[in-house]
């Protein structure tokens, strides 16, 4: 076992990716400025040089063209990733992902599963305004016939291409774009990530706060600042988006009997509604308390700094819902 | 049709009491068994459970009114030919709609049998949580924000202390005019029991350890289903076995005098559900906390003094039950075994039981069986 060492969450993916294109001579690597320009993220920097043009391929400026052609290679045998420079831009490629991407092996009786693997990535946090700063992760969530993750650590960055390469449903990984420079340490624990199933990040006893992405580090915050109130907060990270676990959600709320849910993406609809509602369906006895949600407010992301950071579900909102469910005079 | 709700004897010798409130409003639906008032008894203030089911028309007896024994406290729409009410009827009595109760607060009241009524929430929006039906189950009743005054004062108060005193005078002076008792004490070896009982609390979780008393309940329970004649009440002269044994467990209350609240089905619980009710009955009963029906219940009692007490217990009976067994202290004893003498846990069983159901011979046997049960105590 070596030393854990600390990188950053960009770090982390590249070497992900850089491993699996080692690993599997099917694996190559498509996307805008993927190639010379080492990534709009610069995530895929360095590896151009590394493995050529063959497997690190620019592309087009057409999301519904490549997402397609990622499709129809993992139909014939390939193992791609497909980048989509940010979730605002999948839009393009959403008639590939949900019309073909999720159906065929449904609509072939199981003939024709599509191991493709689609990386984008979502969210604010660095005044990228409204076309580039959006989190859509539920529409995808939606989709039967699609997984859909989220690493939020270094660990789960590292590890979780590995597991979606080896998934036979094409998967969609989200990446915020706010972690990017997010350095860790990266444990070898890693290596051995699943692709499913939520985690318990911080164990408490009077609160669960129910979170994905990089509200999981918001939620962190806001934990801490309710420990200075005596006020003990679980976080339950969900990893995946698509499917929910369930068992983990409820055993903490079971425990808690309140649960907050944070999520980036706009309340209505959302994410954290349905993982609300699957609370009230499954556990509904055991709640002490409403359920809380602090979700972006449902505006556009704006530009100017103080905006954009006033829309997002920051760590005083969340200490602020966290509140509201123990005391009866806020 | 109409029926009337009348105020049940809870106790032997109560012959009166005061109402304190009601927990049922014109047009609240109730069924068998809810607890529909409070009434200040001699004992304490006793939850008053209903014993039909139905839709309380009116009230008739205001709280604060003294009444005899069977005065007609409300008039009930019984089921049948009853306008179904609105399901808001009860809410909209009380004004201000609905008490908020949180989903798992309600769960926990019910497990705990705590009345909601009386709870004040401190939760969002002023519901009741978890935390305050448990705070509830912790501290007497008297600590409670409740509209009315002095509800139950049987652990303080001079006067309250006065009348639980005539009220156990009043009980005990009939038992000793009316029941011709007889005594019988048997002293026997539980080193088996008390080592048995020491194992299963060394592996068990704290949830499920038992006491001494546990074994002893369950065993009399046993007794009483193999021997007629000790489990049961003599009314009018004429005893009747009860079809289930009840026992009842005498609890010292910390303000002096005691209850005697049953351990329902006793002989049909394991030892690990039989020491959890117990455990809960005490806690209700030093709250102030008890029903009327476990009151009434129980077909038998056991008292026991507890640790490091007196060696034996010669106890009145209750009417109108017919047996009491007491025991002594489990106490360190030279016993010979096998013809030596050797240090013993030891124990003395008492009975008084009601010469005009049973002889000295039965009483013997049943103290023999209780005995035998104690001493193979896995069988238990």
């Amino acid at each position: 076992m070596s030393e854990p060492v600390r990188i950053t969450y960009r770090e982390a993916v590249r070497q992900a990716i850089r491993e699996a294109l080692q690993a599997d001579s099917r694996v190559f690597l498509m996307g805008e400025d993927v190639g010379k320009y080492g990534g709009c993220f610069a995530v895929s920097k360095g590896l151009l040089d590394e493995f050529g043009e063959e497997r690190i391929r620019d592309t087009p400026l057409s999301e519904s063209a490549f997402v397609g052609a990622g499709i129809g290679a993992a139909l014939g045998g390939m193992q791609p990733i497909v980048e989509i420079m940010t979730v605002n831009f999948s839009m393009l490629a959403l008639d590939q992902i949900v019309n073909t991407a999720a159906t065929l092996c449904h609509m072939s009786g199981g003939q024709f599963p599509v191991p493709v693997v689609i990386r984008m990535a979502t969210g604010a946090g660095r005044q990228l305004a409204a076309q580039h700063s959006h989190s859509l992760e539920a529409w995808y969530a939606h989709v039967p016939g699609l997984r859909v993750v989220e690493p939020a650590t270094i660990d789960d960055a590292r590890g979780m291409l590995r597991a979606a390469l080896a998934c036979p449903d094409p998967v969609i990984v989200f990446e915020p774009i706010s972690l990017y420079n997010m350095q860790g340490e990266l444990t070898a624990a890693a290596s051995v990530v699943r692709l499913d199933g939520a985690r318990v990040r911080r164990v408490g006893n009077d609160v669960t706060l129910v979170t994905y992405g990089a509200s999981l580090w918001r939620c962190l915050a806001a934990a801490e600042a309710l420990a200075g109130e005596g006020i003990d907060a679980e976080i339950v990270d969900l990893r995946s988006l698509r499917p929910l676990d369930d068992a983990t959600i409820l055993a903490s709320v079971r425990k808690t009997r309140r649960a907050v849910i944070v999520d980036e993406g706009w309340r209505t609809g959302s994410l954290a509604a349905e993982v609300g509602m699957r609370i009230v369906e499954q556990a509904f006895y055991d709640l002490d308390a409403p359920i809380g949600r602090v979700c972006t407010e449902e505006v556009p992301i704006p530009y100017p700094k103080h905006l954009e950071d006033a829309a997002l579900p920051g760590p005083e909102r969340i200490v602020a819902a966290v509140r509201r469910l123990f005391a009866h005079d806020q | 049709m109409t029926s009337e709700f009348r105020l049940p004897a809870l106790g032997a010798d109560m012959d009166e009491g005061t109402l304190l409130e009601w927990h049922a409003t014109p047009g609240t639906r109730v069924k068998r068994g809810d607890v529909v008032a409070v009434v200040e008894t001699d004992k304490g203030a006793i939850d008053v459970e209903i014993f039909m089911d139905g839709v309380l028309r009116e009230i008739v007896v205001q709280p604060g009114t003294k009444v005899p024994v069977g005065t007609v406290l409300a008039l009930l729409d019984v089921e049948g030919n009853t306008p179904a009410p609105s399901p808001s009827a009860a809410g909209a009595a009380e004004g201000a709609g609905r008490a908020k109760i949180s989903p798992a607060a309600r769960r926990r009241a019910r497990e705990l049998d705590v009345d909601v009524a009386s709870l004040e929430g401190t939760g969002p929006e002023g519901a009741i949580t978890v935390e305050d039906v448990e705070r509830m189950m912790s501290s007497p009743r008297t600590s409670s924000p409740s509209p009315h005054p002095a509800p139950a004062k049987s652990e303080e108060g001079a006067g309250e202390g006065q009348r639980m005193r005539e009220a156990i005078a009043a009980a005990m002076s009939r038992s000793k005019r009316e029941i011709p008792h007889y005594y019988l004490s048997h002293t026997i070896d539980v080193t088996a029991a008390t080592d048995w009982l020491a194992a299963h609390n060394a592996a068990a979780p704290v949830a499920q350890r038992l006491l001494f008393a546990a074994l002893l309940i369950k065993a009399i329970a046993g007794a009483c289903r193999e021997l007629k004649g000790f489990s049961g009440h003599c009314r009018d002269g004429r005893y009747e076995e009860a079809p289930a044994v009840h026992v009842g467990v005498a609890v010292a209350l910390r303000g002096g005098g005691l209850v005697a609240p049953a351990i329902m089905d006793t002989a049909d619980k394991s030892l690990v559900a039989l020491m959890d009710d117990f455990r809960a009955l005490v806690t209700r009963a030093r709250a102030g906390r008890l029903r009327a029906s476990e009151l009434a219940a129980p077909t038998i009692i056991l008292t026991s003094l507890g640790e490091d007490s007196v060696d034996a217990v010669f106890p009145i009976i209750q009417p109108p039950q017919v047996a009491i067994v007491g025991a002594g202290s489990v106490a360190d004893r030279p016993w010979v075994s096998e013809g030596a003498i050797v240090p013993r846990k030891v124990l003395t069983l008492s009975l008084g039981a009601d010469h005009r159901v049973t002889d000295g011979r039965l009483g013997a046997q049943f103290l023999a069986r209780i005995a035998e049960k104690l001493v193979q105590p896995g069988s238990l």
